[in-house]
């Protein structure tokens, strides 16, 4: 068997796998931030917390009512995204006019509001959740065994990413939108109702997080703690992707999947500070991001 | 990242972690004995004692009863980090706190450990799992209640090796409970014969996908995997190797320190089959029942384990060294107290008969444990079968072997 710089090549190849399976996570997250980053220019911290409620309303659904995973796929998002059109309306639209720092705040206080009453609730150890009947299984890949909810969690992720960029970068309602940003009072005078787009893009960023959160929960187990494990990670990809930019939050979002998944290889220690590493010298060369506009 | 979340809550609100304990006027200071329960109340291992174990230490303050001095619980949370740990043990004893107990998280324990024997404070810990606890770090000030790294590989390693897993390969924590862990299964290994094919160190606690550390762990074509790591980690590595099928390739996964929460986390589909050591299991013997319906209006729709009833017994066995040696004679030194409790034999429901070494190790029985198959559990809660029980002066490391400075050779 051949050796890539001392690994033998299929270890190799199937880590390089298992970091697009993280990437996607990374990647559908960070796409959420930055669409709401984008429209609404707040930085959402609470994105952690409402990923984890995500898996917690697919756990619900099943243990409370016996609604099984597909239709939790459809229905937690929805739930989500409501509960963040409330938060919307009843607090984030007062700070608009401040910076970014109150959004911030307000969202981080939200976040672990949200998670100590799930704690509370929940604990702290997880709760089981299994994973659906069709998509169990796995593949042999000859250089590895390939759960197959695992790949479906990679053609989900990118389906979810390229619909999301068509939509913004391609249809008329995309085009009100990225207008929006650009200058708000404009759109508003040509009859377009900006208040409620962007009431409805914050929902839309939720439910996001809300589906990361349903697909992860059959393979981390459903924890309070699951979001925060992962949103420090998201909020460097977008900074390195460019604040706001989507393409630059998908595209990053995978590729430092597959750089901290080759960490865990040769130097599984740094595993949690490579992508800090690549964050440091990316602000350093770019201080607007890869694929930001300064 | 949990760390770094918190680790900017510590800076903001650092001063204010600590509760402020009631103040008490000068003659009710001098007969209040007060107990302070330091654990992780917020992350990965919650569940183990947290809140649970607060209340377990209650519930012995409370069956202990009025021997003509007051008793107050008090908690915190130490966020598994080593320096906040240490600056609330360190604030808790300079405002008169008699006790600290509990300590999970083997570098937090450690810490606090240091600023006991400075104090002169009495310090038991029941949460963490060095062995270094009672031996090159071992003090006059500190008792270890429960498991350590050495009983656990003793146990459940040498079980898995008499068993034919003679290859190992370790997915260890990279921290000081992970290193002591994975030293001391290594030992045993070593000493029947076994091989240690590999090892490799995640950080902790900002992992939460195991895969990759599974995958490289198969490739070494090892016939066991060490799980030199606890709590939600070692629920997460057990259900990402189902995931992967690691299992049904014949691969066998040594779960070194796991509790019966992680068990019920898993879910017995998962986790039937598993070998694991735990001193305590409610379903035990009489007194474990019984103890267990005591404790159950403070613990919900819990059940205790190893680590939160350890609280219990610990704190009962303080009280009594407290009553026989009176209220002053126990606030003025710390080893004094310590010594005490070394002297008097301990009895409680939770353990039965047991005693403390004079390097501070607490002696009782270590039980080996396999999970039940789904068909196997008659009521909730119902997971283990027991296996194989070492007797308390077996189950730790000989007092010579430690390299304690207190041991007279």
């Amino acid at each position: 068997m051949d050796d890539i710089f001392g690994i033998p090549a299929p270890l190799l190849f199937g880590q390089l796998l298992l970091g697009l399976i993280n990437g996607a996570f990374y990647a559908m997250l960070s796409l959420g931030l930055a669409v709401i980053f984008g429209l609404l220019n707040i930085v959402n911290m609470a994105h952690g917390a409402q990923f984890m409620m995500g898996a917690f309303a697919a756990w619900m659904l099943l243990a409370w009512f016996g609604i099984g995973y597909w239709w939790a796929l459809l229905l937690a998002p929805i739930i989500i995204a409501i509960t963040g059109i409330i938060l919307e309306r009843l607090l984030i639209s007062r700070l608009y006019k401040l910076d970014h720092l109150y959004g911030l705040l307000l969202t981080f206080g939200l976040a672990l509001i949200i998670e100590g009453v799930f704690r509370n609730e929940f604990g702290s150890s997880g709760l089981p959740y299994r994973i659906p009947d069709a998509l169990s299984g796995a593949w042999d890949l000859g250089f590895m065994f390939m759960p197959v909810y695992r790949g479906w969690v990679v053609i989900a992720a990118l389906v979810l990413c390229l619909a999301t960029w068509l939509i913004i970068e391609k249809t008329r309602l995309g085009a009100y939108l990225r207008a929006a940003t650009e200058n708000a009072a404009l759109v508003q005078a040509f009859g377009v109702n900006v208040p409620r787009m962007v009431t409805l893009t914050y929902g839309f960023g939720v439910a996001l997080a809300a589906v990361g959160g349903v697909l992860a929960a059959p393979i981390y187990s459903v924890n309070p703690q699951m979001g925060s494990n992962l949103i420090i990670v998201v909020f460097a990809t977008v900074v390195i992707g460019g604040m706001g930019s989507i393409l630059g939050a998908i595209l990053t979002g995978f590729t430092l999947g597959v750089v901290e998944g080759l960490t865990k290889v040769f130097w599984p220690e740094a595993s949690a500070t490579v992508i800090f590493v690549i964050m440091a010298i990316v602000l350093l060369a770019r201080p607007a991001g890869l694929f930001g506009r300064a | 990242m949990t760390a770094t979340r918190r680790s900017l809550l510590a800076a903001s609100v650092g001063a204010t972690l600590v509760p402020a304990l009631p103040r008490l006027t000068r003659a009710q200071a001098a007969n209040t004995i007060r107990i302070g329960v330091l654990n992780d109340q917020s992350g990965t291992y919650r569940d183990i004692s947290g809140p649970y174990g607060v209340e377990c230490a209650r519930q012995a303050v409370q069956e202990f009863g009025n021997k003509g001095f007051a008793v107050e619980v008090t908690f915190a949370d130490h966020q598994n980090k080593p320096d906040v740990g240490a600056n609330i043990a360190r604030q808790w004893y300079d405002q008169g706190v008699d006790l600290i107990i509990d300590v999970p998280t083997s570098s937090v324990g450690l810490a606090v450990n240091q600023v006991a024997r400075e104090k002169n404070k009495a310090y038991i810990n029941c949460g963490a799992a060095t062995s270094d606890l009672t031996g090159s770090q071992c003090s006059p000030n500190t008792v270890h209640w429960m498991y350590d790294t050495y009983m656990l590989a003793k146990s459940t390693g040498g079980a898995m090796v008499k068993a034919g897993g003679d290859s190992w390969y370790f997915i260890t924590a990279d921290y000081a409970f992970g290193h002591a862990l994975e030293r001391d299964t290594t030992a045993f290994i070593n000493a029947a014969g076994g091989k240690v094919l590999g090892s490799v160190k995640y950080p902790f606690p900002a992992t939460t996908d195991f895969s990759s550390f599974l995958l490289q762990a198969q490739s070494s074509r090892a016939k066991v995997i060490g799980l030199a790591n606890a709590g939600a980690d070692t629920i997460n590595s057990i259900k990402q190797a189902a995931e992967f099928g690691l299992m049904r390739r014949g691969v066998k996964l040594a779960a070194l320190l796991m509790f019966l929460p992680d068990v019920h986390a898993l879910g017995l589909q998962t986790a039937q089959g598993l070998v694991l050591t735990e001193s305590f299991y409610w379903d035990l013997n009489d007194r474990t029942r019984a103890i267990t319906q005591r404790l159950q209006p403070r613990l919900r729709d819990q059940k205790p384990n190893m680590s939160s009833i350890a609280d219990y017994s610990a704190t009962l066995h303080f009280l009594k060294a407290v009553a026989d040696m009176g209220v002053p004679a126990a606030k003025a030194s710390g080893i004094e107290l310590v010594n005490r409790m070394k002297a008097m034999p301990c009895d409680d429901d939770a353990f039965g008969p047991g005693r403390i070494r004079e390097d501070g190790r607490k002696l009782c029985p270590s039980y080996l444990f396999e999970v039940k198959k789904p068909e196997e559990s008659r009521a909730p809660w119902d997971y283990y079968k027991l296996v194989q029980t070492t007797p308390a002066e077996e189950a730790y490391r000989p007092l010579n072997e430690g390299g304690c400075p207190l041991v007279r050779s």
